[in-house]
């Protein structure tokens, strides 16, 4: 009997890690849930048993530890096949601005905390010769914009990250992929203004990641129309950028 | 404030939008003048607050299920659209499904919604064994058919009106496949319509589609669809037990001029449709779930179809003593008009099971009409031929019937409203819908 492959969603509590567990737990996986409180996963642990009859795992994990990190990855049972940072912090570009603790918060959340989590997993993926490492970034990294720079340079950070990673790490037989989901309905986007034709729902984020992973894709654009308007906003003249207001 | 309408996009009106994301916050959000809203397939002002809308697709978890009896606890916005998808690959599906398969758990309930099966298995909360229920008052009670039954039997068919339900225990189907094995009748006449609906009785699943656009000796031409589960012996070759439901493709973009829809291209809609199910109708054959429950749920956003100023579904039930001459009534003054739905639905009910449920035994009619013109008055006078008849009409789709139509069909309203001011003394719990037809005034 072969065993079934392992999945564990980094930020499982949120809209996109409970999506992106339900759609790989869907597809057979066994899954691991970690974020920062364990007891608040029991119930979405208790959903994806019912629905799909797999094991679910919980485990803490506070990207802001980074001490603790290398506990984490070497008390895991067993090294999952397919490990997925969902973690991130909006945080509001105001006070970030000023308040250099939350724009502290905002950085580390977005770049440092994921890129040396997914950084160890690869090391020892490449160890073991297989696994798919899996990073939620941004649109917001693909251009610094007035309204959100301190969250979207910590994506572009982290897009740049997993780009080195997967350039080296293909060779060890290990596939890096990088989310760029675009316009989300989740907690995290409520009540913000969000462009319909370009807004997706997280179970299509959560499809589109388990597509990736089995397809071996590089980038996804969940909506791909956001891969044009990126383009077109990527190669926009500085001279021109910064008069637009968005 | 936030401009919330129902699936028929009238009315249009102000309510603040809340989206609670744990029980606590639920219990929180509800102020004087708050009602649970679903998935919004209510047409008319049922899932709308009179202060504020309490929204509840974000609790969308199941809790336990046992595939050994098809039993499921979950809370009260999973979708059946979720569950269907979810369970049906592992042999279980909903016992009750409505025309939608995007409506939420909390909404089935509160609506008691029936499907093609009512007049032999009954609705929604017939498979409901209890619920977790949020009081107006602010208390967390369980409610059963032995435990607080009272709040049990309000709350299937109470319109969100008892308070907001958080979780549910139902019971799932047992199936071999995903799959119905479906007969289509062709009726060339109302009485040929009602036999075929009456001989269809012994049927699981029956609904007759109504050309509501022909007259005199055609008037009420239908297509009869009976139905069946299917086993797996009888799918085609290769075929998966369980299809795949497709995410509605097409979507009607923008509002359409309410000019798309007129006498011409109504009557020729309905003439194609009438004669492509004629030419299936005799044999039986195997068709998708998802298109036999369904039909309407391959276009997304289609109740942009009828324009910026919405549409009216008008559904009635009607006694069966008598069911003929009013259904004919109404139907002769459809035809008239012109002007109605595609098409209408013709289907029979069976005893209901909540105190304010819906169905009663006998035919329900379902019209569709576009908001304009003389539309309301005609709506009333077609309302009165019901109830004179004995029947009602269903709160899910009103948005419009007089006080008096409703107090006239729901003779159990009295007892509704006793239990209703016992679990919410303050008369927290208010929607659009019970500000105009039950709250006092
Ligand atoms: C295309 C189409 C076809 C349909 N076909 C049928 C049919 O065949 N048979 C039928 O019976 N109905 C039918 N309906 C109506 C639909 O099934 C009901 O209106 C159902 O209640 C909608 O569920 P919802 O989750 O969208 O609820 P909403 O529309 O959001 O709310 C409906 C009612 O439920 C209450 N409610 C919702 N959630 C909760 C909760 N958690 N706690 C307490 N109250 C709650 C609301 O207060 C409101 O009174 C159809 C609707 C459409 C759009």
């Amino acid at each position: 009997m072969t065993s079934r492959k392992t999945a564990i969603v980094l930020g499982g509590s949120s809209d996109i890690g409970r999506a992106a567990a339900r759609a790989f737990a869907k597809a057979g996986y066994d899954v691991a849930l970690a974020g920062r409180d364990v007891a608040a996963l029991e119930p979405d642990a208790a959903d994806l048993r019912a629905r799909y009859d797999v094991v679910v795992g919980l485990y803490k994990f506070d990207v802001l530890d980074t001490a603790s990190f290398e506990g984490f990855v070497n008390g895991l049972p067993a090294l999952p096949d397919v490990v997925i940072s969902i973690v991130g912090l909006l945080g509001v570009q105001e006070n970030a601005e000023s308040d250099l603790a939350h724009a502290t918060t905002i950085m580390r959340s977005n770049y440092e905390g994921p890129s040396l989590i997914l950084g160890l997993f690869a090391e020892k993926f490449l160890g073991r010769g297989t696994g798919t490492i899996v990073g939620v970034s941004s649109v917001a990294g693909d251009r610094g914009r007035a309204s959100n720079y301190v969250y979207g340079s910590a994506k572009a950070g982290f897009s740049a990250f997993l780009s080195g990673l997967r350039a080296r790490a293909s060779r060890g037989g290990v596939h890096v992929v990088t989310v760029k989901p675009g316009f989300v309905r989740t907690r995290m986007t409520e009540g913000m203004k969000l462009i319909g034709p370009l807004t997706v729902d997280a179970p299509v984020v959560g499809d589109a990641i388990l597509g990736a992973v089995e397809n071996k894709t590089d980038v996804v654009y969940v909506s791909g129309k956001w891969r044009l308007v990126m383009l077109i906003i990527k190669t926009l003249p500085e001279a021109v950028f910064k008069k637009l207001r968005f | 404030m936030t401009l919330v309408s129902g699936w028929g996009r009238f009315p249009v009106v102000d309510s603040e939008l809340l989206r609670p994301r744990s029980f606590e916050a639920v219990g929180e959000a509800v102020v004087a003048g708050s009602v649970a809203r679903g998935n919004g397939r209510a047409y008319g002002d049922a899932a709308i607050g009179a202060v504020r809308t309490v929204a509840m697709t974000g609790f969308d978890r199941v809790r336990s299920f046992d595939p050994a009896t098809g039993r499921i606890r979950l809370e009260a916005g999973v979708l059946l659209s979720d569950l269907i998808d979810t369970f049906g690959p592992r042999g279980f599906l909903p016992f009750v499904v409505p025309g939608t398969r995007f409506v939420s758990v909390g909404g089935a309930i509160a609506a008691d919604v029936h499907g093609k099966n009512h007049h032999c298995e009954g609705g929604f909360g017939r498979y409901v064994d209890s619920i977790l229920l949020r009081t107006g008052q602010g208390e967390t009670i369980e409610a059963s058919r032995e435990e607080n039954s009272d709040a049990f039997f309000a709350t299937i068919g109470g319109m969100g009106l008892t308070g907001i339900i958080l979780e549910a225990t139902m019971r799932l189907r047992a199936v071999e496949t995903g799959w119905i094995r479906e007969r289509v009748i062709a009726a060339s006449d109302l009485d040929a319509a009602m036999r075929a609906l009456d001989d269809g009785d012994a049927a699981t699943y029956s609904v007759a589609w109504i050309d509501c656009a022909a007259k005199g000796r055609d008037l009420g031409r239908s297509l009869i669809y009976l139905g069946e589960h299917a086993g797996p012996g009888e799918l085609a070759d290769g075929a998966a037990a369980f299809p795949v439901g497709k995410n509605p493709g097409l979507a009607v973009p923008v509002d359409l001029p309410a000019m798309t829809l007129n006498r011409t291209s109504i009557r020729a809609f309905n003439e194609l449709y009438y004669r492509m199910g004629a030419r299936r109708a005799g044999g039986s054959h195997v068709v998708s779930l998802y298109p036999y429950f369904f039909p309407l749920d391959a276009i997304a956003d289609w109740n942009r179809i009828y324009g910026r100023r919405g549409f009216l579904q008008h559904q009635c039930v009607i006694p069966q003593a008598g069911a003929r001459a009013v259904l004919g009534e109404i139907l002769g003054r459809v035809a008239q008009r012109g002007d109605a739905s595609f098409l209408a639905v013709l289907k029979k009910l069976g005893e209901g099971d909540g105190i304010l449920s819906f169905p009663l035994p006998g035919y329900t009619l379902a019209l569709d009409f576009p908001v304009k013109g003389d539309i309301m008055n005609f709506l009333d006078e077609v309302d009165r031929l019901v109830v004179a008849a004995g029947g009602r009409l269903y709160l899910a789709k009103d948005a419009r019937q007089s006080r008096t139509t409703f107090e006239v069909g729901y003779p159990a309203l009295q007892r509704f409203n006793a239990i209703r001011r016992s679990l919410d003394p303050a008369g927290n719990i208010r929607s659009k819908l019970s500000q105009r037809l039950f709250d006092e005034v």
